[in-house]
């Protein structure tokens, strides 16, 4: 495995939503790059365009809007083939989803079929991708079912979902996904609809399976304390854009963008640490107003109306990308006057 | 759904199911084997006997030519059951058809549910008397001419749900596992969908006994020859004043049998909910 080649390179993705009114474009030029057995965290706060990130990746966008989505998805399959997710035709799709590239949603609860048993349902993707027959894919389900530690995994197999935790639920889901060995996993919000002890649980069997397979993860969340332990690059989005991405540690460390730096201000955590070091109770910090409509974005940064650190440029030109290594943030601070 | 007996005894346990499946049961059984059970030939007349009041003899008395009510009710059921389950059948086959493809293609819909609107806007009788006159009076034109009065209904009630369940997290999670829209709309949306369509079986069935024995009664059915429930009551019209009984009682098998299906279809229905099918 060639590890300096990306599985996955998303180029300068662009989504707009087509309304009467015109184009509202909701993921505004959006790149990153997946490696084998790593992990990107996508965080950003409700509406920043995580999610429609990965259902135009998917293409799963809602069939009941009219979309145009531009920009490059290149995802290098094990002949060292590139397929252009973007651009190739929904029969190809078809057959790289659920088998190469593989999506787990937020919601284990409504994410089943409520009449299938859940053993069906996992052993529909080989079925479909491997053409295996009913007795072989059965046999899969069960071995994927072993794999998410699902106790007693062959009398489940037969089970409903509602027969099933919320925590069962999700490792069917992820049994589900992970059946056909994906290059590629995207997890949108997993654990965001359990409780914190199952959480755990869930990310440890995540972090295994992706170590056992060294499949790459695109890991949305808005939980910065999960993206410490469980990620090793991040991509903060707001508004539909990459305002900042670089490895874990550094962006913890050193977050260079004012949104990112107003994230981590914000975490009880911190404010508890300069508690510590003042001696005196710290009010937990904000970021004050809220995130812009997306019909009515100015020409420049679309932060900077909350931004503290904002410039008069900052409201009349779009941002540069500047980068310190593979640290790089999309800002007109720190420009040489 | 493998375990019958398990859920014949869950249908069972309230008590008004239990009586109309009784009902129902004794009703198939009875024609089933009504030539063996009763005496008398239902078609054979006696002038003699005509509009005898019910007896020892004849349970349900006699028509205005003699010949057995009980006999010929449980004869006339085959036509009346045949007409009325031939009828739901076809409707709900071809409503859910429909009603998937419209409920799932926006396109589709709009073409298919205005012409399913334009079909719902004539009264059910109304729209069947027209059908059958044009067709002509047969047990077969009377089915084909009640699956077009109750197929849009069955494309409604399919379109909406399907609506529904279309847009449900598990339908896009079969997309995400690479699923085709044929069999997303087979092994996903259509089985979510037997419990609307049960129940709309169940309902048709005794919508459509009801509406043949009303085309009956207005001579525009089967065709008097022919001692379906309809006939008959149509028939007793001009005698009910003398004898009832020549109304009341195959008047009571439409009753009995319509109410039955009803409450078995709700029943089903419930039944059906995967939630209340027990931890088993």
């Amino acid at each position: 495995m060639n590890q300096s080649q990306p599985r996955l390179q998303v180029r300068d993705l662009h989504t707009r939503l087509l309304q009467a009114s015109g184009a509202l474009p909701l993921v505004r030029g959006v790149s990153f790059d997946l490696y084998d057995g790593q992990t990107l965290a996508l965080v950003g706060e409700s509406g920043s365009g995580k999610s429609l990130t990965a259902l135009t990746l998917m293409r799963l966008l809602a069939r009941n809007a009219r979309w145009q989505c531009t920009g490059q998805a290149l995802l290098r399959d094990e002949a060292g083939q590139t397929h252009d997710l973007l651009s190739i035709s929904s029969q190809d799709m078809r057959q790289l989803r659920g088998n190469r590239v593989a999506m787990i949603f937020q919601e284990p609860m409504t994410c089943l079929n409520p009449v299938l048993p859940v053993g069906e349902q996992i052993a529909e993707s080989v079925r479909l991708h491997r053409g295996l027959d009913r007795r072989a894919a059965r046999a899969q389900a069960l071995r994927a079912l072993e794999q998410v530690e699902i106790p007693a995994a062959s009398q489940r197999l037969d089970e409903y979902p509602h027969q099933l935790s919320g925590g069962m639920r999700q490792r069917v889901m992820i049994a589900m996904a992970m059946v056909c060995e994906p290059q590629v996993l995207i997890a949108d919000e997993p654990t965001t609809a359990l409780d914190v002890t199952i959480q755990a649980q869930i990310l440890q069997l995540m972090s295994r399976l992706q170590q056992q397979t060294g499949m790459s993860m695109l890991f949305i969340t808005h939980n910065l304390g999960v993206v410490a332990h469980h990620a090793e690059r991040v991509a903060v989005m707001y508004a539909g854009q990459v305002v900042e991405q670089a490895g874990v540690a550094e962006l913890f460390a050193q977050p260079a963008h004012p949104y990112t730096q107003g994230l981590l201000a914000c975490l009880p955590g911190r404010a508890r640490q300069l508690a510590k070091q003042t001696g005196r109770a710290v009010p937990l910090q904000d970021i004050s107003g809220q995130a812009p409509a997306m019909h009515a974005l100015g020409p420049g940064c679309s932060f900077a109306p909350r931004c503290r650190a904002s410039l008069p440029v900052c409201t009349a030109e779009s941002p540069p990308w500047r980068a310190e290594g593979s640290h790089r943030r999309l800002c007109h601070l720190g420009e040489q006057p | 759904m493998a375990d019958w007996a398990g859920a014949l005894r869950t249908l069972a346990a309230r008590r008004v199911v239990l009586l109309a499946l009784v009902v129902l049961a004794v009703m198939l059984l009875l024609t089933a084997l009504g030539q063996w059970v009763f005496a008398h030939d239902p078609m054979a007349m006696k002038v003699s006997q005509r509009l005898r009041a019910p007896s020892w003899s004849h349970w349900s008395g006699t028509d205005e030519l003699g010949r057995d009510i009980t006999s010929r009710i449980f004869y006339g059921a085959r036509y009346s059951l045949g007409i009325g389950a031939a009828t739901a059948l076809l409707a709900v086959v071809f409503g859910t058809l429909l009603g998937l493809l419209a409920g799932f293609f926006r396109r589709l819909d709009a073409v298919l549910m205005r012409l399913v609107d334009a079909m719902m806007a004539f009264p059910d009788i109304l729209l069947g008397i027209a059908l059958v006159s044009i067709l002509g009076a047969s047990p077969v034109n009377v089915v084909l001419a009640l699956t077009i009065v109750y197929t849009p209904r069955v494309a409604r009630v399919v379109r909406a749900s399907t609506l529904v369940i279309r847009e449900l997290p598990y339908v896009e999670a079969a997309r995400a596992v690479g699923v085709s829209t044929p069999r997303l709309l087979a092994v996903h949306i259509l089985p979510n969908l037997m419990s609307p369509i049960l129940v709309q079986l169940s309902f048709i069935f005794a919508y459509a006994l009801l509406a043949e024995a009303g085309l009956s009664f207005l001579g525009v059915g089967v065709g008097a020859e022919i001692p379906t429930w309809g006939t008959m009551v149509a028939a007793s019209a001009q005698y009910a004043d003398r004898a009832v009984w020549t109304l009341f009682f195959p008047g009571m098998a439409i009753v009995l049998t319509a109410l039955s299906l009803q409450v078995l279809g709700d029943g089903v229905r419930d039944l059906l909910d995967p939630r209340l099918k027990g931890a088993t």
